[in-house]
């Protein structure tokens, strides 16, 4: 599993301007992480904790009003924001590949399967003729797609959900990139599908040894896909570490409550309720964001922002009760999360 | 199951004609067989929770009992009576008494109308309640579902996600409702917003005695919220039972299929998973024309020779536990 580091992600701050630079919404605070080869990191939390803010700095294509402020991407060593348009636009689809959650709007209707999947092969690999088309067959044939020299001369209206996201998983691969950050890819499709799908982009890794970014807010898929999971919340980590261990026993209480308010397949025990909605980013408590609607909340959380404590190895939660809690055993699972 | 269903669906049938292509040119390509012989029935106070993937046809159901669209054949009945036979008054009582929450909060509340409006025209059109107290009752629904009286007065989009959702709960329960058809109902929300909104339903149950009729695609949701489960597949009912036994103890292909390929909680379930996991391959078939005999053949890893000939009906393998299989004696313990 280890490998070498391929993305060093360093403190990411992320802003987006509103209303003429009046209002400044910190959308990704102090977020750091690192992908080596063969390795997938799942970054996980509810809509607006800064997820997919993090992947588009890290790919530069932030909208308009949105800026990196601090930190650094290095790309095995390289600082992705020294770079040029121009070279930047190289690393897109050459050294890091993207897979988008909605197929249908990540395909351009016009153009052809082949036209689509020989781009980043064509542009960033200077494949041409025989071998180009060669390198497409292998592609569409690696994702499963049924007799590809028929199917690479159709249209995406032609093909099923879950084929549409298998070409998108292609076009991915086409150019042979370091990392791929895949942004819910599966959402959109159904059970089976799904599960077809995630072994698949698991078997690839194991033949490409490509680095996985997994963005998600479902926490079954970063148990089925991830060595390490970042639970994120308002923009900033929470909780970092091995998979195994965060599931195991979440340090962090929304990270624990989060994992908890999951149902469970055949079991009727009651789902862990988290009070509350998650703040406005404009309007951050001082403290700790979870404060107001954590159960384990004391006078020192709403005074400062935790800072990430290492709780075991390579695993970190920014919470300043942590040590304390487990040791109570309150944040385990299945305790019941009053505390005394 | 309770001694008298409050709904009661027996045989249902919805066909609907293939497009004719662009204008109407052209030659019929068939009939999609959306809905193709399904029977259940839900008790009162009872949840049942139809599961299956996209096209299925557990929307279709949904309509049909809403009756927003006729069944092409089969029976609703609700409360001792034929649904397809009211008229007038009666239809009007049946529509107040089955009431829906969609999947997503933000196209089912209109933007233009106040909360109190939402909830309190359900009141206007099958009440004779005077404003005042359609106020009254209006504050109550919403102090109900964990909203405040007072946020009556703001309109949808000041609201989240899951707050529109427990606005249109409230809206389907203001004028006492018996049962709400629930399709995705909390899909479209945050995890943990989601928790919020299954525990206010499964408390709203407890203390009103409504029967549910929850449609989903995430087994884990539909396993902990229906005290019955019915899996389709392309427009049929292939298993049906107690949730907690479906859900650990399938019998079915497909329903077995389902559920290896469903999430695990815990990462060490992943890998107890991939070891059991039932070969499923392929993709959903179209509803237009259906495969012969089961409609699971050619993507079951059982099937033979009998399975593409002969449709299987369902049989019971256990009390209250329904399965549509040739090969059931060869499914036990697949899982």
């Amino acid at each position: 599993m280890t490998g070498d580091v391929l993305l060093d992600v360093q403190d990411l701050e992320t802003e987006y301007r509103a209303f003429g630079g009046s209002r400044v919404i910190k959308a990704v605070d102090g977020v750091s992480f690192t992908l080596e080869a063969g390795q997938t990191i799942g970054l996980v939390g509810e809509s607006g904790c800064g997820k997919t803010t993090t992947c588009l700095s890290i790919m530069r294509l932030l909208p308009a009003g949105a800026r990196v402020t601090g930190g650094r991407v290095l790309l095995e060593g390289r600082d992705l924001a020294q770079l040029s348009d121009r070279e930047m636009q190289h690393v897109r689809g050459n050294e890091i590949g993207m897979i988008l959650q909605d197929p249908m709007a990540s395909l351009n209707p016009l153009f052809t399967l082949y036209d689509q999947v020989r781009e980043p092969a064509y542009h960033h690999r200077g494949l041409r003729g025989g071998a180009l088309r060669e390198r497409v067959l292998s592609l569409l044939g690696s994702v499963r797609i049924p007799s590809p020299e028929v199917r690479m001369r159709e249209y995406p209206h032609q093909m099923s959900g879950g084929m549409r996201q298998r070409i998108a998983g292609a076009i991915a691969l086409s150019a042979a990139p370091k990392v791929i950050i895949a942004d819910e890819p599966t959402t959109s499709l159904d059970v089976t599908i799904q599960a077809q799908y995630l072994d698949l982009l698991k078997s690839l890794q194991r033949d490409t040894g490509v680095g996985l970014i997994f963005v998600t807010h479902d926490l079954g898929i970063v148990a089925k896909m991830c060595d390490d999971v970042m639970v994120m919340y308002a923009g900033r980590t929470v909780e970092h570490g091995p998979v195994r261990q965060v599931f195991g026993q979440a340090r962090h209480p929304y990270a624990d409550a989060l994992l908890r308010s999951v149902p469970k397949m055949g079991s009727k025990e009651p789902l862990f309720r988290i009070d509350g909605q998650p703040p406005n980013l404009a309007d951050l408590p001082p403290g700790c964001a979870f404060e107001p609607r954590c159960p384990h909340a004391i006078t020192e959380c709403a005074q400062a922002v935790p800072p990430l404590l290492e709780v075991g190895p390579g695993h970190t939660s920014a919470c300043i009760r942590s040590v304390e809690l487990a040791a109570a055993g309150a944040a385990a699972p299945g305790a019941d999360g009053g505390e005394a | 199951m309770t001694a008298e269903p409050l709904l009661e669906v027996t045989d249902l049938v919805r066909h609907y004609p293939a497009g004719k292509g662009l204008l109407g040119m052209g030659s019929s390509k068939g009939v999609v067989k959306a809905v193709d012989g399904v029977t259940f029935a839900i008790g009162p106070g009872e949840t049942f929770g139809l599961v299956g993937e996209s096209g299925c046809g557990k929307t279709t159901i949904a309509k049909l009992i809403l009756r927003i669209e006729p069944p092409t054949s089969g029976r609703i009945m609700f409360d001792g009576r034929d649904v397809a036979r009211l008229t007038g008054k009666e239809l009007l009582a049946y529509r107040r008494s089955v009431q829906a929450v969609f999947q997503d909060p933000f196209g089912s509340l209109s933007p233009r109308m106040r909360v109190a409006d939402i909830v309190g025209e359900i009141l206007e059109i099958h009440t004779s309640m005077t404003p005042a107290a359609i106020a009254t009752r209006v504050g109550e629904v919403l102090d109900l579902v964990g909203l405040r009286p007072d946020q009556a007065r703001l309109f949808p989009h000041e609201f989240s996600g899951g707050q529109r959702q427990r606005i249109a709960i409230a809206r389907a329960l203001a004028a006492d409702a018996r049962m709400l058809v629930l399709d995705e109902a909390v899909s479209a929300l945050d995890v943990s917003i989601r928790a919020q909104v299954i525990t206010l339903l499964e408390q709203l149950q407890a203390d009103l005695g409504v029967s549910y009729l929850y449609i989903g695609h995430d087994l884990a949701t539909v396993s902990h919220l229906a005290d019955r489960v019915g899996v389709m597949y392309l427009g049929r009912l292939c298993e049906v039972g107690d949730s907690v036994t479906v859900s650990t103890d399938p019998r079915h292909p497909y329903t077995q299929a389902l559920f290896a390929s469903a999430l695990p909680h815990l990462p060490d379930d992943a890998d107890a998973a991939r070891e059991v996991a039932v070969p499923v391959t392929g993709e959903v078939p179209s509803a237009l024309n259906p495969p012969s005999g089961c409609r699971f053949h050619p993507r079951c890893p059982l099937a033979e020779a009998r399975c593409s000939a002969e449709e299987p009906v369902l049989v019971q393998v256990d009390e209250a536990h329904h399965a549509a299989c040739h090969l059931l004696p060869l499914t036990v313990g697949r899982r």
